[in-house]
């Protein structure tokens, strides 16, 4: 297939959050998936900021619980229950 | 009788199935509302808040199986009606959405600088070194309204029109906060990186830096 990059590196670049949040439409995608197959450089980039997401889910996506706090959530509902 | 089915027959779960939930939940639920308040005392109250308004809602828990799903919609909705109080009064520095597009900070850029090339794989060596602490003190330091586009789409998964309609803003003001608050924890990431000593040379005889 004899087919022209329909996109260059600054029109990827440019699409890579929407395309990692999964907001790109499927032919925005595709285009942008095939640049990524050719470029080096935004497919590195792309891996980057890919894992980058993924570690903010993976770290804040829960904390470590003071004694102090879990104390006071079972006194919530310890008083909770027997208010009812 | 499955679960489910035995639930419908009893409305009221017991408080002690209940808790036990609850605290298995928390460190989720206190990463949760850590990341959305951008302050440890605010995230205590909002989880708490959010325990007491799921306790008092029980009675709409349809299935066991679904708690964790059911609690953290309430934790979004308490956090996002505290907001909407929090916002009646003049709160933080006026961000202009509108404003020309600078440049956003590219966090793979400064990695792949030439003097950064001793390293085999600089990207791979800063996602390792990466710590929950720095990527929690990056989002604390975002102004409150990037940073709640940015959890809710970066830590809860949710889609752009759906922030847009449970903050009230359209959804070309979503990316350019989410694209605004990306490009500020980057840099935020990158200077506590160089703090660190990322730009410093090996020393000789010294394959890679301590
Ligand atoms: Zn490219």
């Amino acid at each position: 297939m004899n087919e022209m990059e329909r996109i260059d590196c600054e029109e990827a670049v440019q699409r890579l959050a929407e395309y990692l949040d999964q907001e790109l439409d499927p032919d925005g995608s595709t285009e942008l998936e095939q640049h990524l197959e050719r470029c080096r450089s935004c497919f590195s980039r792309a891996e980057f900021e890919r894992q980058l997401k993924t570690s903010i889910r993976e770290n804040l996506g829960s904390a470590d619980v003071p004694a102090p706090f879990e104390k006071r959530v079972r006194l919530l509902l310890k008083g909770l229950v027997e208010g009812e | 009788m499955t679960e489910s089915q035995r639930i419908e027959t009893e409305p009221n779960l017991d408080p002690g199935w209940f808790e036990d939930r609850v605290v298995e939940l928390l460190p989720d639920l206190l990463g949760a509302a850590r990341s959305l308040a951008g302050d440890p005392s605010d995230a205590e109250d909002l989880a708490a808040d959010t325990v007491a308004r799921a306790w008092e809602h029980r009675g709409d828990l349809r299935e066991r199986g679904r708690f964790r799903g059911w609690i953290f919609r309430i934790l979004r909705n308490v956090f996002l009606s505290g907001r909407r109080r929090r916002q009646s009064r003049p709160v933080e520095v006026p961000l202009s959405d509108e404003e020309g597009e600078d440049r956003p900070f590219s966090l793979f850029e400064r990695l792949h600088q030439p003097f950064l090339l001793w390293w085999s794989n600089p990207e791979e060596e800063f996602l390792n070194g990466i710590l929950r602490e720095d990527l929690a003190e990056a989002v604390d330091a975002l102004p409150d309204s990037y940073r709640e586009v940015l959890v809710l789409i970066d830590v809860h998964g949710f889609r752009y029109a759906e922030v847009a309609a449970a903050l009230e803003i359209p959804v070309g003001t979503v990316r350019s906060r989410l694209a605004r608050g990306r490009s500020r924890m980057q840099e935020h990431l990158w200077r506590h990186a160089v703090d660190r000593g990322l730009r410093e040379p090996p020393r000789p005889g010294q394959r890679r830096p301590e």
